[in-house]
């Protein structure tokens, strides 16, 4: 089994994610470059979090064309395990692999906080070890995690349960304060209709060691090692 | 050619310029004489600052580069080294807030990585006027925005720093900004020009007319034409930094490059000459091959141009190719624009001529040095004395006043703009005694701290250095950090006003005593003079960034109560001591009296016994007592706690209630430790000769304190946290 | 040749960058100030492409790459003829 990490332009979490993955998972992981079409036989590509490009046009939309992401969007089609993180969900949803758009947060700061996500749909490849409704605290760090999508599209990931993450308070309810972004439907993390591409906007990398102040996003690395063991 | 007008124009005194033309043995031309003007400029030269900073200690076992580099360097064993420095970018954040503060981030991250370290953390210190103006605001939120638009981008985190107000600052805001990396000891990179016939490389964005003038700007008074300057400032490209950051960290890696220097102010002309004159060598450059990203720009735009994010590298000769192949990779150029060359000249040929040929020594070393007048301020005869105040009627009252004032309450608002968590190091949130780093792959943790009233040092700047080092250094105690190294930031008025002088000296000679008494080296800082605006001029700023290393990163402590139960204990001694207070500025609005005094020894002893109960798990808890007292302090424990827990606390001593509450006295630290552990503390005390009261236990959800058998505070935990968290967002919330 | 390239929110999308100019614009006594929308100014210079090619180039590249049709719409001008 192994992890590859992409590293665009302008990535943040890229060394980031490579440590959790090496370090405390202690997985077979490789960087992947941004301008090569190898994808190096990984069986889990990883798009870590960061300003791709500056995010100079829109959050994401640029890393959307390079080389890379053509491969990546056929591995994705072929079934392979995709995760985006923070930069990484805008990069997915500008290249179509999942529906909608992020907008600037609700309040129009930069917001770098520890929230809480509630897990919504635990049959994926990536909360599969998680309890339906267990709450997680995790840290987010962006200025673009507003979720948005047309009334007919938000029916249609409702429909799917294509959401895997939404945003809660401490004890799971759903409500504005907590909503800290100001997503539709609260939504932190989303799944693509075939259930093998996952975008969200925290960190489970900065939430794996106790030293940082939260283990939970282990149980997101944790459901991958596990499904592809 | 040149005239009065022009040298004035150029910030140079006549003298300075009959200096220029004896060394030269000529007139300079109007590149030449910009270049002059640059570098003798105060920013550049610390021509007034120089005979008093050589008071400070800078060398120590573990310094291995003091003051003089882009950065100072400190052994942090391991094999590894810290890089770390502060720098000022007050001016350009008052014209232009948002940009001034960027490329405030951008240039001291250069500092950093050009030396061969990762940047991994950034603080800053912020000095702003009083947010009832709008005014004020506005600049808070633009240099707020900006340090997260820079340092968010480019991935390191801002784990820290501090912020105060005060009308002093409203027509001079101060943007101090630290950081700080990592580097393999025997990986270091100096600014050198080494092997005659070497090519100099230049990297990065392309030189437009941004921000000419940038450092003559940085060295003369605001007057009314000061916001006319906006075109000075330059614009950051946080983006093309980050590939800078990996594409140098790269080339570094591999032994191919000789030395290397960052265009910070003053751009081509301080890189090329600096780096000639540290390795005595020349350097020669043809304008023509720079990168331009506008037409027509004569060499005097081009040598004073302030462009970001451009680095000059000195490669080995057959390496070259591989430099540049590199920087492809990440989409940078690498252009070849000269060579070093024997003889100590700078020369620039533009168009086919030299327009440029002066001696590199005559630019970087003979400056003169000013030993300026100094003077007792007249206003310290009538600003230290206070006038008979009455005591509040309500002391739960007042402690809530004091916890919803700027200054003290909390800064979320801030910070939570700022990425504080990338890298995956950071193990105490903003907001604790001191920010803390772990080192992967290690047991240790670096522990990061800013301070400095200026208050204090304004009516008192010898106690005001001392003070500013004494409580940086507590702040690490508290986290279970021994300092290691120091830097400086020292923001002051005019230099040519006797009285700002003296304040200077006086300030400096107090971090001196400070640094020497604790043994810690600065190595490096900044000094920024001409912080006035129409005359008026800043308090005397000093903030000190100062560095620690806590050896087990799993035993470091954080100021919050831990569990209900627990002893609270005061360690040090309460005094009367209210002058210069957070409360009477804020009850009373007077910035009056003397500060609170500070006896080395005694606040060494303190810090001693902090660390050593951290070392033996002795303690749950440790915070620092500072601005708005004992009661502060305690109160903030409370609402630093995860679980919010209250306490209920007795004091006996015998003096003014105000003064016990709310007195800023120094050498204090609050801890809370287990029943079990208490005697065990108590008798290591006595032993060291440290003053340790218990006052009382955590627990419950009320802050409870009694004197002499009288509740004389008692608050709901809530009621105060709301008081503390909501003061700062309620003023920018936008109706 | 130049063209300009407007971007901006859909109507059917919240524009909160746009409401908080309107805001700031109110509270400065702008009280007629109705509504403001928020978007992007993109200026391309073209070169050796007719006005046809370049009628049916523009749309391509500002659906494919200068807006994100979720939530952005766009309109075009030829301002410089070439």
């Amino acid at each position: 089994m192994k992890f590859g990490v992409v590293i665009f332009p302008g990535s943040n979490c890229d060394y980031d994610t490579y440590y959790a993955l090496k370090n405390v998972f202690k997985q077979k992981t490789t960087f992947l470059w941004h301008k090569e079409h190898d994808l190096k036989n990984v069986d889990c590509v990883i798009l870590p979090g960061g300003f791709s490009y500056g995010d100079y046009l829109r959050s994401g939309s640029i890393a959307a064309f390079s080389p890379l992401m053509q491969e990546v969007k056929e591995f994705a089609l072929r079934g392979g395990l995709v995760l985006g993180i923070c930069n990484g969900f805008q990069i997915l949803l500008e290249l179509g692999l999942l529906p909608g758009a992020m907008l600037r947060n609700e309040k129009l700061k930069f917001l770098c906080q520890f929230i809480h996500i509630r897990v919504e749909n635990n049959k994926t490849p990536f909360s599969h070890q998680a309890k339906k409704g267990q709450i997680l605290k995790v840290p987010i760090a962006h200025f673009d995690g507003n979720y948005f999508a047309s009334p007919e599209t938000i029916l249609e990931i409702k429909k799917n349960s294509q959401i895997v993450f939404r945003y809660s308070d401490a004890k799971g309810q759903l409500n504005e304060e907590a909503n800290v972004n100001g997503s539709a439907e609260s939504i932190a993390g989303l799944i693509n209709k075939a259930g093998n591409v996952l975008g969200m906007m925290p960190h489970p990398e900065r939430a794996s060691e106790v030293l940082l102040g939260s283990e939970d996003g282990r149980i997101i690395f944790e459901s991958i090692i596990a499904k592809l063991s | 050619m040149i005239d009065k007008k022009i040298i004035e124009e150029h910030n140079l005194t006549l003298e300075e310029y009959e200096k220029i033309v004896q060394l030269i043995g000529r007139e300079p031309n109007i590149t030449e004489l910009g270049i002059f003007s640059l570098m003798w400029s105060e920013h550049c030269s610390y021509k007034s600052s120089k005979i008093h900073l050589k008071k400070l200690p800078v060398t120590g076992k573990n310094v291995v580069q003091g003051p003089g580099e882009n950065a100072g360097i400190i052994d942090i064993g391991d094999g590894l080294v810290a890089v770390f420095k502060i720098e000022s970018h007050n001016h350009p954040s008052y014209i232009e807030p948002y940009q001034g503060a960027a490329t405030g981030i951008g240039g001291i991250l250069r500092d950093i990585f050009t030396m061969g370290a990762r940047p991994i953390a950034l603080l800053d210190s912020l000095r702003f006027g009083p947010l009832s103006k709008p005014k004020n605001k506005s600049i808070m939120e633009g240099v707020v925005s900006g340090i997260a638009g820079y340092g968010n981008s480019i991935g390191v985190p801002t784990v820290g720093g501090d912020i105060y107000f005060n009308d002093c600052y409203s027509r001079n805001p101060l943007v101090n900004v630290f950081a700080l990396g990592i580097a393999e000891k025997n990986k270091i990179f100096y600014a050198k020009a080494e092997g005659i016939g070497n090519p100099v490389l230049y990297v990065g964005s392309k030189t437009g007319r941004d921000g000419i003038h940038g450092a003559t700007m940085a060295s003369a008074e605001f007057d009314q034409d000061s916001e006319k300057k906006r075109p000075n400032v330059q614009v950051g490209d946080p983006f093309k930094e980050k590939l800078l950051v990996e594409a140098c960290l790269e080339v570094m890696a591999k032994d191919i490059i000789v030395g290397i220097q960052d265009m910070g102010a003053a751009g081509l002309t301080c890189s090329t000459s600096e780096m000639a004159a540290n390795s005595g060598a020349g350097i020669e450059i043809n304008l023509d091959l720079v990168p331009q990203r506008e037409e027509g720009m004569t060499p005097y735009e081009m040598m004073l141009s302030e462009s970001q994010e451009r680095m000059l590298i000195v490669a080995k000769k057959d390496k070259v190719e591989e430099v540049q192949q590199i920087f492809s990779k990440w989409d940078l150029d690498a252009v070849t624009i000269g060579q070093v060359t024997e003889g100590g000249r700078l020369k620039v040929r533009f168009e086919g001529k030299i327009v440029v040929d002066l001696p590199v020594d005559a630019i970087i070393n003979l400056c003169p040095v000013y030993k300026r007048e100094s003077k007792i301020p007249s206003y310290l005869k009538s600003e230290t004395i206070i006038k008979p105040f009455p005591s509040p009627e309500n002391y739960s009252k007042t402690l809530l006043k004091l916890l919803s004032s700027a200054t003290i309450a909390e800064k979320e608002w801030v910070y939570r703009q700022y990425d504080h968590t990338v890298q995956v190091n950071t193990a105490f949130l903003p907001g604790a005694d001191a920010s803390l780093l772990r080192i992967k792959n290690s047991k240790k943790a670096l522990a990061l701290t800013l301070d400095g009233n200026s208050l204090y040092s304004y009516l008192d700047p010898r106690t005001g250095g001392k003070i500013a080092v004494a409580e940086a250094c507590r702040n690490l105690a508290c986290v279970g950090a021994r300092p290691v190294g120091v830097t400086n930031c020292l923001n002051f008025g005019n230099p040519e006003k006797p009285e700002i002088m003296w304040q200077f000296k006086e300030v400096v000679e107090g971090i001196a005593q400070a640094c020497s008494a604790f043994n810690i080296p600065v190595t490096g800082g900044n000094v920024s003079f001409y912080n006035d605006t129409e005359g008026i001029s800043i308090y005397p700023s000093p903030v000190l960034g100062v560095v620690g290393i806590v050896d087990d990163v799993s035993r470091a402590v954080s100021p919050g109560f831990k569990k209900a139960g627990d002893s609270v204990i005061l360690l040090g001694e309460n005094k009367e001591e209210l002058g210069c207070s957070e409360y009477l500025k804020c009850v009373f609005n007077m910035e009056k009296g003397i500060p609170p005094q500070i006896d080395l020894k005694e606040e060494k002893r303190i810090q001693e016994f902090c660390l050593e109960t951290i070392s033996m798990s002795l303690i749950e808890s440790a915070h620092d007592i500072s601005e708005g007292g004992l009661s502060i302090s305690l109160a903030e424990c409370s609402l630093l706690s995860p679980l919010k827990i209250g306490f209920s606390l007795a004091i006996q001593d015998d003096m003014r209630l105000d003064a016990l509450l709310f007195g800023e006295t120094q050498s204090r630290i609050v801890v809370s430790s287990s029943n079990q552990k208490v005697k065990k503390l108590l008798n290591l005390a006595k032993k060291r000769k440290v003053k340790a009261t218990v006052l009382g236990k955590t627990g419950g959800d009320r802050i409870i304190i009694y004197h002499s058998n009288k509740k004389i505070i008692d608050i709901p935990v809530n009621e105060a946290y709301k008081a503390w968290k909501e003061a700062i967002p309620d003023i920018f919330q936008v109706k | 040749m130049k063209v300009r390239i407007l971007v901006s929110f859909k109507d059917s999308v919240l524009d909160p960058q746009g409401q908080a100019v309107k805001n700031t614009l109110h509270t400065l006594g702008y009280s007629s100030i109705k509504d403001v929308r928020q978007g992007k100014v993109f200026e391309l210079e073209l070169e050796g492409i007719s006005k046809k090619e370049a009628e049916k180039i523009i749309p391509k590249i500002s659906d494919k790459v200068l807006a994100n049709p979720v939530i952005e719409k766009f309109s075009w001008q030829i301002i410089e003829k070439g």
